[in-house]
C-alpha cells in the first residue's frame, strides 16, 4: 500500500496546486514513504463493525436564522488583494494562449 | 475550440438508437441570506459587497448553516416526492478554481438530504412519463468570472479574469435524475418538459425566483446512445449550463444527432464536458473527465449533521401548495375551458394571471378573453412576456366592469388599456380624464337621435315598416354628433323604444 | 530594569489582577512594564524572539484607558488592564496576522476572532501577536517562517511547539497570559518544555472562529500562563458559545476559578486519578519518568487515590493523527491560493496561467513542513486511499473514545507526564519529520477524543522543565483545573516557590551568547 513514486507526488502536488522541482519530488517522495509505512497501521486496528468518528463532539442541527447580517465594504472586500480591477479581485488568464 | 461535428440526422439516428438522458439540475433558492454566511442573497449589486469574511474564504473563517435553506431544500425533496434523510452532513468538495474562494465547495456527497424520488412530467399531448429523481442535495455557489482581454468575452482568448464573490455561498439545491431511458424521439421535447417542470416546482414553492435567464435554474444535460434493445448504457457527454428551456431542447436534439454521427463513424463517444453555444445552437468540447477530477470528499469537520424528525418533515410538509399538475387538472375543471383552450393558456404561461384575475372577479371568459386575445396580443406586438406588461388583474377587472355598466365599449377599453399603460392611471381615472366614457345620458343621446330622425324621416318609415336594420343609417349621423361615444346597442334601443316598437 | 518592574512583570495574572484593582499599579505601568521587559529580552540575534509583531500604542491606549474607567469606579471585568499576548495564529483588526508563514506576510484581517473580541470587551491590553510554527505545524517553532523562539531555559534549545513563542513570552515575563492554539499538544507540549503552563479545552469550549484553521476537528484555542488560576482565569474569559463557530458548545463555561481554588487548597480526597499505563515508560526519558513518579507521590498523600488505567487503542493515536489532521490540512490550505490574498508569485518561466500562479504562489511561500502535510493529506484523501487511511482513522478515533469512556468510569483525571522528552536543541530533530512527530505521542489522543488536557510544571530533569498533563472528560474542563491546581501547590510548596524562579537570568544569558559568538 505505501511505496509512494515519485510519479505519486508529482500527481498529488498537481491536486494540491503545489508546484515542485525534480529534487523535491524525490526528497518528498522518499519521506512520505516512510511516513506512510508508519501510519498504515491504522488500517489494522478497526473491523468493519466500528463506526467512524469525524467530530469528537457529537452535535446536530446547529443553525443560523436567515437573517442579513454586517457585510465588509468593497474596500475592505480588496483590502488585501494582490491584484484588483473595477472592484473584483484579478487574476491571471485561466486558459493557457489560445 | 472544436471544429463543425458531423451530425446525423435526428429521425435516422433513433431509428437504429435509443436516448439515456440524465439531468443535474441546480435551483438557486432565493433565501434573504446564503447558505453559510448571513451575507445578503441578492442578484446584480456592486461587485464584492455582497460579502462577509466567510464568503470571501478569509482565514479563520467558519460556515453556519442557514436553516430556511435547509427547510427549502426539504420541501423541495417532498414536492419531488423523495424520501428526506433522517441524518445527512455536509462534505468539502476539493478543486482548485479562482471563483471558488476556498478551493473547495461545501455540499453533500453520499448523504444527500433528499433521495429516491419522482415526479410525472405531462407532455404537450397529454402522454405522462415519469422521471425518476436520484437525489436532491444542498450546497454553495460559486463567484462570478468575467472573462477580460478577448474579443468574445469567453474564456478561450481571454487575458485576465475578474472575480466577484457576491453569488459565492448562495444557496443550491442541485437535483439529480436516475437515467431516463424509453423518451425516444420525444427525448428533446421531455428534456425541456423536464426541465420546466423543475422550475414551475420551485417556484410554486417559493423557494427560488427560477429565473432560467439570471440563472436562478440551471441545467447539465447528460446524453449517451444505445442501440435499441441494448441492455448497456453508452458513453455520455455533459452539456454544462443549459440556461432556458428551449436550449435544453436543442441541446438535447443536437447531441443526439452528435453522439450518433460519432457512433456511425465506428468511433467512440468520449465522456467529457460539452458547452453549448446558443448562437449556433450546438455544443463544442470542454476538458475531458480526467485523473484531475479527484475531489477527495470528506465530511466538513466545520459542519455538524442535519438530523430530521417526522415532526419537523410534517410540518414542512403541511406548507407544501398545491402541486402543479394537479392544480391545472383542477383550475381546468373549475373554469370550464375545453382542452384546447386550456392548452393555450398553459404554453403561454397565463395560468396564473387568469386565475388572479378571476379571484379579482372576473369570470373565466372574460379573463382568458384578456389575457389570451388582448394582453398576448399586445405583447407580441411589443416583444416582450405577456407578464412583463405591466397588465395587472385588477386593471382587468376594472376594465370589464366599465364595460359591463356600459361606461365604455369594447374597442374603447382597449384604448382605456393602452393609456393606463401609459401611466395615466387606473382606468377608471383614464376614463374620467380623456373624458371617454360611452354616452349614454338619455337625454343627451336622445337629442342626437331626434335631430337623426329629423333629419332622415325616409329611414324613420323604413324601420317602421319593420326594415329594423335600417336602424344603421341613424347609428353614423349620432357617433358624429356624440364625438364616437355613443353606444350603438343603445342608440337602437332608444330608436325603437321612440318608435314604440 | 527597575525594582517595581521587576516585580509587575513577576506577578501572575491574578496578582496582577488584585494590584490594579488596588491601586498600587496602574495598566499603563504594568503594560510598559512589559514592553521594557520585551524590548530586553526579545529582540537580537540571542534574544528569545517570542514576539513577530509588538503592539505597544494600541495596548498602552486600552491601558490608560482602563486607568481612567478605574479610576471613574466603572465596573470593569477582574482582567481588565492584564495584559496579553496573542498567537498569531489568531486574527486581529489592526495588527498583522502572520501564521508564522510568509504566505500570509503583510495580511490585515478586516476582522477579529471570537475571542479577541472577548478580550477587546474585557479590556485587556494585546501587546502583541507570538511566534509560531507556520500554520502551527511543529513542535519546535522551527518551522516559523519568521526565525525560531527560543528557550528560556537554554536560548539553545527549543520552546516547544507550535505556540514556543506564546510560551516563551510568559515564561521569560514578557506577557502574564498568552492566547494558544492547540491540534495536537501545541499548547500543553510547549507549556511542558517552558515550565508554564498549557490548557486545551473541550472541543467546542472555546470558539475556533478567526483562528486560522490547521485541522477543524482537532483545533482548539486555549489559556498560556504562569499558573493554573491564571489559566482558570482566562479560559472563563474566552469560552462560551459562539454561534458563529457551528460545533460551539451550546452550554455554559464551567466553574474552573472555583475548581483551581478548590484544587490549590490542597485537599484531594475522593480524588480517583488514572495512570495511563500507556503513556508512561518506554520513550519517555529517565528523568520524565521520574518526575511524572514523584508527581503521583505528591498527589497520593494529598488523598487522591491513583488507580491504573489501560487505553489499548491510544497506540494507534498517532498514526490516526498523522491522516486525520493533515486531510484536514489540505483541504483547510487550498483557500491560501494568491488570488483574494496572500503574496503573489508569478513564474517567472512558461505560461502564466491562473493555475500555475496559485503553483507557485503555494510553492514559494509554504515551507517543507506544511508542503509535506499536505501532500500527506490529499494522499490520504484520493480516491482509491480514503477508506483505508481517513476512513480508518476516523474508526481509531472512536476506538479512542472509547478507551477514554472506560478509563473515566475508574478515574475521575487522567495523569500522564505531558511530553516524552524535555525541550532538545535546535535543529536535533528537524531533518526527521517522524522524530519530531513522536514528541505529542501523549498529547494527541485529548485532540482526538475531544476532551480536554492541562499541563502543569513538574520539576526540572538535567536543569529542564518536566510538564505533566491531566486530562478530563468532555465538558469535565474543571476537575483538571483542580487536580492541576494541587500539585502546582503542592510542588511549589516543596520548591519553596513557583518553577520558573529556578529559571536562568535570560538577560545574563542573551549578553553571555552575545559574547561567546563573538569568541
Amino acid at each position: 500500500m505505501s511505496a509512494i513514486s515519485r510519479d505519486d507526488v508529482a500527481h498529488l502536488a498537481r491536486l494540491a496546486h503545489l508546484e515542485m522541482s525534480e529534487a523535491e519530488l524525490e526528497t518528498m517522495a522518499s519521506e512520505l514513504a516512510v511516513i506512510v509505512d508508519s501510519i498504515a497501521v491504522v488500517s489494522e486496528a478497526a473491523g468493519d463493525d466500528v463506526p467512524a468518528t469525524s467530530h469528537p463532539i457529537p452535535l446536530t442541527n446547529v443553525f443560523r436564522e436567515d437573517v442579513v447580517g454586517q457585510t465588509l465594504t468593497q474596500e475592505e472586500a480588496l483590502l488585501n488583494a494582490p491584484d484588483s480591477e473595477d472592484g473584483r479581485f484579478k487574476v491571471p488568464a485561466i486558459l493557457d494562449g489560445e | 475550440m472544436s471544429t463543425t461535428e458531423e451530425l446525423v440526422d435526428f429521425d435516422v439516428a433513433l431509428e437504429k438508437y435509443d436516448p439515456v438522458l440524465g439531468f443535474e439540475v441546480h435551483v438557486e433558492l432565493n433565501t434573504k441570506t446564503k447558505m453559510f454566511s448571513d451575507a445578503p442573497n441578492a442578484f446584480g449589486d456592486v461587485p464584492n459587497t455582497n460579502v462577509t469574511p466567510v464568503d470571501l474564504g478569509l482565514p479563520g473563517v467558519l460556515p453556519v448553516v442557514n436553516k430556511t435553506a435547509v427547510e427549502y431544500s426539504i420541501l423541495i425533496g417532498l414536492a419531488l416526492n423523495c424520501k428526506i434523510a433522517e441524518s445527512c452532513r455536509f462534505a468539502r468538495k476539493n478543486y482548485f478554481y479562482p471563483d471558488t474562494p476556498k478551493n473547495f465547495q461545501t455540499s453533500q456527497y453520499d448523504e444527500p438530504i433528499a433521495y429516491d424520488g419522482y415526479i410525472d412530467i405531462e407532455l404537450e399531448d397529454g402522454e405522462v412519463f415519469r422521471v425518476e429523481i436520484e437525489r436532491a442535495h444542498m450546497e454553495e455557489d460559486a463567484g462570478k468570472l468575467t472573462h477580460m482581454g478577448g474579443s468574445t468575452g469567453r474564456i478561450q482568448g481571454a487575458e485576465f479574469s475578474l472575480v466577484d464573490y457576491n453569488r459565492a455561498g448562495v444557496p443550491l439545491v442541485e437535483i439529480v435524475t436516475k437515467p431516463i431511458v424509453g423518451a425516444g424521439k420525444r427525448a428533446p421535447e421531455l428534456a425541456r418538459a423536464y426541465v420546466g417542470a423543475i422550475r414551475e416546482i420551485v417556484k410554486n414553492l417559493n423557494v427560488s425566483d427560477a429565473k432560467m435567464e439570471r440563472g436562478n435554474v440551471r441545467c447539465d444535460a447528460n446524453v449517451s446512445l444505445m442501440l435499441k434493445g441494448a441492455d448497456k448504457f453508452g458513453t455520455r457527454s455533459e452539456t454544462k449550463n443549459v440556461n432556458s428551456l428551449r436550449a435544453v431542447e436543442h441541446a438535447v436534439h443536437f447531441e443526439i444527432e452528435r453522439h450518433a454521427a460519432v457512433l456511425e463513424s465506428g468511433q467512440k463517444v468520449v465522456q467529457e464536458t460539452r458547452h453549448w453555444h446558443e448562437d449556433t445552437r450546438t455544443t463544442t468540447s470542454g476538458r475531458p473527465k480526467s485523473d484531475a477530477d479527484d475531489y477527495r470528499y470528506f465530511p466538513e469537520p466545520d459542519l455538524v449533521p442535519v438530523v430530521t424528525t417526522p415532526e419537523w418533515i410534517e410540518e414542512l410538509r403541511a406548507r407544501l401548495p398545491e402541486p402543479p399538475a394537479e392544480r391545472r387538472k383542477r383550475l381546468k375543471a373549475e373554469w370550464g375551458y375545453s382542452d384546447a383552450e386550456f392548452r393555450d393558456v398553459v404554453n403561454a404561461g397565463m395560468t396564473d394571471l387568469i386565475s388572479d384575475t378571476i379571484a379579482a372577479g372576473a369570470t373565466p371568459a372574460v379573463a382568458r378573453k384578456w389575457w389570451m386575445g388582448v394582453v398576448s396580443g399586445l405583447a407580441k406586438t411589443q416583444d416582450v412576456d405577456a407578464a412583463d406588461l405591466g397588465v395587472t388583474p385588477a386593471t382587468i377587472v376594472e376594465l370589464q366592469g366599465l364595460i359591463d355598466s356600459k361606461k365604455i365599449n369594447d374597442k374603447i377599453a382597449r384604448q382605456v388599456l393602452d393609456f393606463v399603460l401609459a401611466g395615466e392611471g387606473t382606468p377608471a381615472a383614464v376614463v374620467e380624464k380623456r373624458n371617454l366614457a360611452v354616452v349614454n345620458d338619455d337625454s343627451a343621446l336622445g337629442a342626437a337621435i331626434d335631430e337623426a330622425m329629423a333629419q332622415m324621416p325616409d329611414v324613420v318609415a323604413k324601420i317602421q315598416s319593420g326594415k329594423v336594420q335600417a336602424i344603421g343609417a341613424l347609428i353614423g349621423p349620432v357617433m358624429k354628433a356624440t364625438r364616437g361615444q355613443a353606444d350603438a346597442a343603445r342608440v337602437r334601443e332608444i330608436v325603437l323604444e321612440k318608435l314604440g316598437m | 530594569m527597575g525594582s517595581k518592574n521587576l516585580d509587575i512583570i513577576r506577578m501572575s495574572a491574578a496578582e496582577l489582577a488584585a494590584a490594579l484593582q488596588a491601586g498600587t499599579v496602574t495598566s499603563v505601568e504594568a503594560v510598559q512594564a512589559h514592553l521594557d521587559r520585551i524590548a530586553a529580552v526579545d529582540p537580537g540575534e540571542n534574544g528569545v524572539h517570542a514576539y513577530l509583531h509588538v503592539n505597544a500604542e494600541e495596548a498602552l491606549a486600552v491601558a490608560a484607558e482602563v486607568d481612567a474607567l478605574r479610576a471613574a469606579d466603572e465596573t470593569l471585568h477582574p482582567l481588565a488592564g492584564v495584559p496579553i499576548a496573542i498567537k498569531d495564529l489568531i486574527v486581529t483588526k489592526g495588527q498583522p496576522t502572520t501564521a508564522g508563514s510568509k504566505m500570509l506576510e503583510g495580511w490585515m484581517s478586516p476582522y477579529d476572532a471570537t475571542v479577541i473580541e472577548k478580550i477587546r470587551e474585557a479590556k485587556l491590553p494585546m501587546l502583541g501577536k507570538t511566534n509560531l510554527d507556520e500554520f502551527a505545524m511543529g513542535s519546535s517553532t522551527e518551522h516559523s517562517a519568521y526565525g525560531n523562539t527560543r528557550n528560556p531555559w537554554d536560548l539553545g534549545r527549543i520552546p516547544g511547539g507550535s505556540g514556543g513563542g506564546s510560551a516563551a513570552a510568559v515564561a521569560a515575563f514578557e506577557a502574564p497570559l498568552a492566547l494558544g492554539t492547540d491540534t495536537g499538544g501545541s499548547i500543553r507540549q510547549p507549556g511542558a518544555v517552558t515550565g508554564t503552563v498549557g490548557s486545551k479545552p473541550t472541543y467546542g469550549g472555546v470558539s475556533r472562529y478567526g483562528a486560522i484553521a490547521m485541522a477543524s476537528s482537532l483545533d482548539q484555542i486555549g489559556p498560556v500562563t504562569r499558573t493554573v488560576m491564571d489559566a482558570a482565569l482566562l479560559h472563563e474569559l474566552i469560552g462560551g458559545h459562539d454561534p458563529k463557530d457551528s460545533t460551539s458548545l451550546n452550554e455554559p463555561v464551567p466553574a474552573l476559578v472555583a475548581a483551581a481554588e478548590q484544587g490549590a487548597a490542597g485537599d484531594l480526597s475522593g480524588m480517583r486519578i488514572g495512570v495511563i499505563r500507556e503513556l508512561q515508560g518506554e520513550g519517555y526519558e529517565p528523568g520524565v519518568q521520574q518526575r511524572f513518579d514523584e508527581a503521583l507521590e505528591l498527589l497520593r498523600g494529598a488523598g487522591a487515590s491513583i488507580v491504573e488505567v489501560s487505553c489499548p487503542n491510544l497506540q494507534y493515536a498517532l498514526a490516526a493523527y498523522y491522516l486525520i489532521m493533515p486531510s484536514e490540512v489540505s483541504s483547510n490550505l487550498a483557500k491560501f491560493d494568491g488570488v483574494r490574498y496572500g503574496k503573489r508569485v508569478v513564474p517567472t518561466e512558461g505560461p502564466v496561467t491562473i493555475e500555475r500562479v496559485m503553483g507557485s504562489t503555494r510553492a514559494a511561500n509554504f515551507g517543507d513542513e506544511v508542503k509535506r502535510r499536505i501532500i500527506l493529506g490529499t494522499y490520504a484523501l484520493s480516491a482509491g486511499y480514503y477508506d483505508a487511511y481517513y476512513g480508518s482513522a476516523q474508526k481509531v478515533r472512536t476506538l479512542i473514545q472509547r478507551d477514554f469512556d472506560a478509563a473515566f468510569a475508574e478515574a475521575d483525571v487522567l495523569i500522564s507526564p505531558t511530553s516524552p522528552t524535555v525541550a532538545f536543541e535546535f535543529g536535533a530533530k528537524s531533518d526527521d519529520p517522524l522524530a519530531m512527530y513522536l514528541n505529542d505521542v501523549a498529547t494527541i489522543p485529548a485532540n482526538m477524543a475531544g476532551i480536554p488536557g492541562i499541563s502543569v510544571p513538574g520539576g526540572l530533569s538535567e536543569g529542564l522543565p518536566v510538564g505533566i498533563q491531566f486530562l478530563a472528560p468532555a465538558h469535565e474542563d474543571a476537575r483538571m483545573y483542580r487536580a492541576g491546581a494541587a500539585l502546582e501547590a503542592l510542588l511549589e510548596k516543596q520548591w519553596g516557590g513557583p518553577l520558573l524562579a529556578q529559571a536562568p537570568d535570560i538577560e545574563a544569558a542573551i549578553a553571555a551568547a552575545g559574547q561567546g559568538e563573538v569568541a
